[in-house]
């Protein structure tokens, strides 16, 4: 076998990895797109007048949130079959991570909820606007800019994690590069090109999140340009 | 088969799994806590030689993804003649990639420092290294705590991550119970709920009870 890397393979195996790399990041905004519903459900749940119904979904937040999303990976596709629901790769991939993130976003909005001071509730109250009204003119403006620098981050957690769906067959840029190694028994080129194109693709989305962050706190008038 | 007929045949062996993941767990966290020291110290050198080494490291190691470097140390280093044992590739990936997030994190917390601080220690006339050494660094713990234990919790979470590279830890055996058996719930459910208790019952008592310490030695009771 020949050592060193191999330029010609390289070549040969980019449009492979090129059209992977459109299904990871597929996968990274469908994924994206179910967590922060699923984590505005949680942060409701939490929210509810039973405590008890909060308790339980704490403690239920706090189970996804501290056990790796390998293992729920592999619970979701190898458990729900057993009680007859078959889903594709794709699916429960995307359900897991939607899940798992989910947890993580609750925590954010429930953070950035919490941000906002209590005294513009007050004023609300004073003002008598209703609740409705006050979240959607006064709270919501005010824990958005709060919330940004969390959800941007997740986003790129998620991009990140993605390589994780290769395990249950997936076909998303990591098991193409597995694949590829695989047939040609050459590891070298394709895994180091993943972390390229993951390098490429993950540090502008996190120069962009930050810009981000700056701009909505200028417009919010908390920094100055 | 009952759920304790599962446990009665299995539990050992998942068990056995557990110490491994735990042995992975420890020497990992030793890791990275010394990489994230040495490099957020470096992050914040006046020496652009220095500084910048350090920032290629940390947006390296934060910009790809674990799975990825892994599978790169342990696959792809014996090409360069870098022949990792398993157990030997997942700790040094995991203490490098964790070692990457926890250096912002000692950055963050020694940018923290009260400036008073820094100049008393300056207008006392100590060297750099004992500023750093005497003044800063205790002051430090309790500022970097709570974030350093949320990712040591990531931490635990991430070993799963080498049963891949054929580490025989929880996760592996958990995945080889279930391709003999086919007992996917109970043994996935089990190794969920292992790392369950080893977070939440474990883990993160632990990293509260350092948090009081640190808390006491600079004199801030916690309630």
């Amino acid at each position: 076998m020949e050592m060193g890397w191999r330029w010609d393979f390289t070549y040969e195996i980019l449009p492979q990895m090129a059209i992977a790399t459109l299904n990871t990041i597929l996968a990274a905004g469908v994924g994206y797109a179910i967590a922060l519903i699923v984590g505005l459900f949680f942060l409701l749940a939490q929210r509810t007048p039973s405590k008890i119904f909060n308790w339980v979904n704490r403690e239920i937040v706090e189970f996804i949130r501290s056990t790796p999303l390998l293992i729920q990976l592999f619970f979701v596709y190898f458990v729900l079959p057993q009680f007859g629901i078959t889903l594709s790769a794709w699916v429960c991939g995307m359900i897991t991570i939607g899940l798992h993130f989910g947890t993580y976003m609750s925590e954010v909005y429930r953070g950035a909820l919490e941000g906002v001071s209590k005294t513009q509730w007050e004023a609300c109250r004073a003002l008598n606007f209703s609740t409705i009204y006050t979240y959607r003119r006064i709270v919501l403006p005010q824990a958005f800019p709060i919330a940004i620098p969390g959800m941007g981050n997740y986003l790129v957690g998620i991009f990140k994690d993605t390589p994780l769906l290769s395990t249950i067959g997936v076909a998303e840029l990591f098991h193409a590069a597995t694949a590829v190694g695989g047939y040609n028994y050459r590891y070298l080129e394709p895994y180091t090109l993943v972390g390229i194109i993951f390098l490429t693709l993950s540090i502008p989305a996190a120069m962009w999140v930050r810009k981000l962050e700056r701009d909505v706190n200028i417009s919010q008038g908390k920094m100055k340009k | 088969m009952t759920y304790f007929e599962f446990l009665n045949e299995h539990g050992i062996t998942l068990l056995l799994g557990t110490v491994t993941t735990v042995k992975v767990l420890v020497c990992s966290m030793i890791l990275y806590v010394i990489i994230s020291m040495i490099f957020g110290l470096m992050r914040l050198s006046k020496n652009p030689v220095i500084q910048g080494t350090a920032t290629v490291y940390i947006e390296f190691f934060r910009g790809t993804s674990l799975l990825v470097q892994l599978f790169w140390a342990y696959y792809v280093l014996p090409f360069f003649g870098i022949s990792l044992e398993a157990f030997t590739a997942g700790v040094v990936a995991l203490g490098l990639n964790f070692g990457a997030y926890g250096a912002e994190i000692v950055r963050a917390g020694i940018l923290a420092v009260p400036k008073g601080q820094w100049e008393a220690a300056y207008s006392l006339n100590f060297t750099p290294a004992k500023r750093i050494k005497r003044i800063i660094i205790p002051q430090i713990f309790p500022i970097i705590l709570p974030p350093a234990a949320n990712l040591t919790v990531e931490l635990l979470k991430a070993t799963a991550l080498v049963a891949l590279v054929t580490v025989v830890d929880l996760t592996f055996e958990a995945k080889q119970i279930n391709s003999i058996t086919w007992l996917s719930a109970q043994c996935f459910g089990t190794a969920l709920i292992i790392y369950y208790i080893m977070a939440r019952f474990a883990l993160v008592p632990f990293l509260r009870w350092l948090e009081v310490l640190a808390a006491r030695k600079v004199g801030k009771e916690k309630a």
